[in-house]
């Protein structure tokens, strides 16, 4: 795997990959890529397409072109295209509004791919949720039901979740959303050791300070585009794009 | 809620049809003139009451002819009241109609219950078997652990019950028992001789043995209403066995007229008193005791077949409803007909059709076309719930099954069909509880449930009070705990489990 190509660091590589829906081109060919141990973020308007692009990497939409590289195997529109289930191995996700299965307890949840996916003994399973919501600070959550969850904690718990698969890349939805600044800049430092095991974390975010503070590479989107991207105080400090200006432009100043 | 309102629009088409029936019946004379409405039940009544083949508006029949010879001496014209055979006597209770007809058994309940008439035909009980068996099933005696039918509510259904071995098997109507006999479901039959005499002309390969099980007489029952009227009935009897109008009227329908009758009608014309049985009848607390054990048997049935039924609905129901959520176009529409058609035709009219309708292909045992009427049925409505609850379930559930690796199947199985089971569980309770309802329609096709137990009971006991009482109890007994087990369930789901 640690091969000789030029790609070998890269985990992620999105190249032109075009959706469209009816008659709109919801993204018009958008091209970046994530290496191993970098955090990503993507950043645009309402509408940019930032959702998209997290959806169609996770196999989850159907391309109307492009490609989308991770760790070597290929997704296209085309028919060599290899299938979501194959990709799907190498990807972890957190959805915006979290997703966990209602009717499972925390534990459940995390212990529920791992049995039926990766063929774990359930005893197996089980230990590693454990650790893993440990790790994530809510094990004394783990026989709770989502609903009795707060935003935080099933936060937590989504991403043990997905960590419970061991994904290389780990893609997620505005995971700043719901969470007041002390919140976020733990969430920062958690997703930056992440990070730094060695996997790709590609997320969403409408919070410069929080990019600031924890991102590595900064790419902005615009009408289905990327308009900007490179390293992100030098982005946000010196914009080049209209759209990454209207980005930092606040209510209050 | 549609099955209601569809029950609702049939029994109103059904109520217009038969006004119109009546109407045209009563072909009315003279206006001016009083009727005398008669009530009587013409399913399967010749040569009591039925329709005429060639007009089906117009009735035939010794009790057709008795009647009208009752009307016309009374000076009245008769008119027709069609009445359930085992609802007659509530009926002249009601006062629906003044005097009723229909092969009408002398019995002890039925006297003491309703004003009852001097007898005027004695009839035999005779046993009915498959030509083969004729050397061996002679009597009751021989019957041991068999199915023994006959018509319910009858002294016939009486002494099945009372005999030790045999497996009584009450029908709704006298046909069946009959075809039932010829096809092998059930290997005697105990009825009437008139009712058995037309049978053995109809289906090949029966006999009846001479000998009488028992013997009892036919008599006119009165409405309470009017109370001189019994005295008249009795006296236009009276007076036509004495000058031959009665013996003339039995003579007509071919078979009726024998040698017992001119021994009743002397017996009838000497005395005033009313003949027949006239043993005590049982006390309330006497028959409810005898029937409690029948009770206890037929709830015990009702639950068992409403269980499994259930269990049956439910695995069809879930397997239409996944294939009308991820079917191809062809299999939904498959599927939606099966569904319309279950939902748009009375589940009675299913049950006839599986147990009557296509018993001369395959026929099948009275409790699992009832299982399959009733399962069948209600997988249609099961599905639709199923269909909703699936689609109920939120689409990011699904995709955040998708993107850890499960694969459509395991979705399915392990994420979208426990939350919708979870959605469609209240629906379901109700349904079960409509299903353990419903399954009183089985009785048609001989199948002793609750409903019909009771109504049994209470002809016999002469009163619904007890018997009405005692069936809604049973019936609650096994609808509530289901309920509050459902209740429970909902609790579990929803409410934190710890804080």
């Amino acid at each position: 795997m640690e091969g000789a190509d030029h790609r070998m660091s890269n985990v992620l590589q999105v190249r032109g990959l075009r959706l469209r829906r009816g008659p709109r081109d919801i993204l018009a060919g958008v091209d970046f890529e994530a290496a191993r141990g970098e955090l990503l973020v993507l950043m645009g308007l309402s509408g940019a397409g930032k959702s998209t692009v997290l959806r169609a990497i996770a196999g989850l939409e159907k391309l109307d072109g492009g490609e989308i590289h991770i760790n070597g195997v290929e997704l296209t529109s085309g028919r060599r295209s290899a299938s979501p289930a194959a990709l799907r191995r190498k990807i972890g996700m957190v959805f915006q509004s979290h997703s966990l299965f209602e009717h499972l307890t925390a534990l459940e949840n995390v212990c529920l791919a791992q049995v039926h996916v990766l063929r774990l003994p359930r005893t197996e399973a089980v230990a590693r949720a454990r650790e893993l919501l440990d790790q994530l600070g809510v094990g004394e959550r783990a026989d709770a039901l989502p609903r009795e969850l707060s935003g935080g904690e099933s936060q937590r718990v989504a991403i043990a979740r997905s960590l419970a698969m061991d994904p290389s890349l780990l893609l997620l939805d505005e995971p700043t959303a719901s969470l007041d600044p002390a919140r976020r800049n733990e969430l920062g430092l958690s997703l930056r050791r992440l990070a730094a095991t060695g996997r790709a974390l590609v997320l969403t975010s409408h919070d410069d300070d929080f990019v600031r503070e924890h991102a590595t590479r900064l790419v902005i989107l615009a009408e289905g585009r990327v308009v900007e991207a490179g390293e992100p105080r030098k982005v946000l400090d010196s914009p080049l794009h209209p759209a990454t200006r209207a980005l930092l432009q606040r209510p209050s100043s | 809620m549609r099955r209601r309102a569809f029950a609702g629009i049939l029994i109103a088409v059904i109520g217009v049809s038969a006004h119109l029936a009546a109407q045209a019946q009563a072909q009315a004379p003279t206006p001016a003139q009083p009727v005398l409405r008669w009530g009587g039940d013409p399913e399967g009544g010749a040569p009591f009451v039925q329709a005429d083949s060639r007009n089906p508006n117009r009735l035939v029949g010794f009790d057709v002819d008795i009647a009208a010879l009752i009307a016309s001496e009374l000076g009245r014209r008769p008119e027709f009241v069609q009445i359930t055979f085992q609802s007659l006597d509530q009926s002249a209770l009601r006062g629906d109609f003044d005097i009723g007809l229909s092969g009408i058994e002398n019995t002890p309940a039925r006297r003491q219950m309703v004003p009852t008439s001097i007898p005027y035909y004695q009839f035999k009980e005779v046993l009915t078997v498959r030509e083969a068996d004729r050397d061996r099933f002679k009597s009751l005696a021989d019957l041991g652990g068999r199915k023994v039918a006959t018509l319910s509510g009858t002294i016939a259904a009486d002494i099945l019950g009372r005999t030790a071995g045999v497996i009584a098997t009450p029908y709704d109507d006298d046909v069946h028992p009959y075809s039932d006999l010829a096809i092998g479901r059930v290997d005697a039959v105990l009825l009437d001789h008139l009712l058995a005499d037309r049978a053995v002309r109809r289906e090949k390969g029966l006999y009846t043995h001479p000998a009488a099980v028992a013997t009892s007489q036919y008599v006119v029952i009165v409405s309470p209403k009017d109370p001189g009227m019994l005295d008249r009935v009795n006296d236009i009897l009276r007076s036509a066995m004495r000058d031959g109008r009665l013996e003339a009227i039995l003579r007509k329908q071919p078979g009726v007229w024998n040698d017992d009758q001119p021994k009743l009608f002397q017996a009838m014309t000497a005395t005033t008193a009313p003949e027949g049985d006239t043993s005590a009848p049982a006390s309330w607390f006497e028959t409810t005791r005898a029937f409690l054990p029948k009770l206890l048997m037929a709830a015990w049935t009702t639950l068992w077949l409403s269980c499994l039924a259930m269990v049956g609905a439910v695995v069809v129901g879930i397997g239409i409803a996944v294939g009308r959520v991820y079917g191809s176009r062809s299999t939904r529409l498959v599927l939606t007909t099966y569904v319309e058609i279950m939902r748009g035709t009375p589940i009675l009219l299913q049950l006839f059709v599986i147990y009557y309708g296509i018993a001369s292909v395959i026929a099948l045992d009275a409790y699992i076309a009832a299982l399959l009427g009733l399962g069948l049925n209600y997988a249609a409505y099961e599905s639709e719930i199923y269909r909703s609850a699936l689609e109920a379930v939120s689409k990011n559930q699904l995709d955040a099954a998708r993107v850890l690796g499960l694969t459509e199947g395991q979705v399915l199985r392990l994420v979208r069909t426990p939350q919708a089971l979870r959605l469609a569980l209240a629906p379901m309770t109700n349904d079960f509880v409509a299903l353990l309802k419903d399954s009183s329609l089985v009785s048609v096709i001989a199948v002793p449930e609750l409903a019909k137990q009771t109504q049994i009971f209470a002809t016999n006991m002469g009163s619904w009070i007890i018997p009405g009482l005692m069936c809604a109890t049973l019936y609650l007994a096994m609808s509530l705990p289901v309920a509050y087990v459902a209740r429970r369930l909902e609790a579990r789901w929803k409410a934190p489990t710890t804080a």
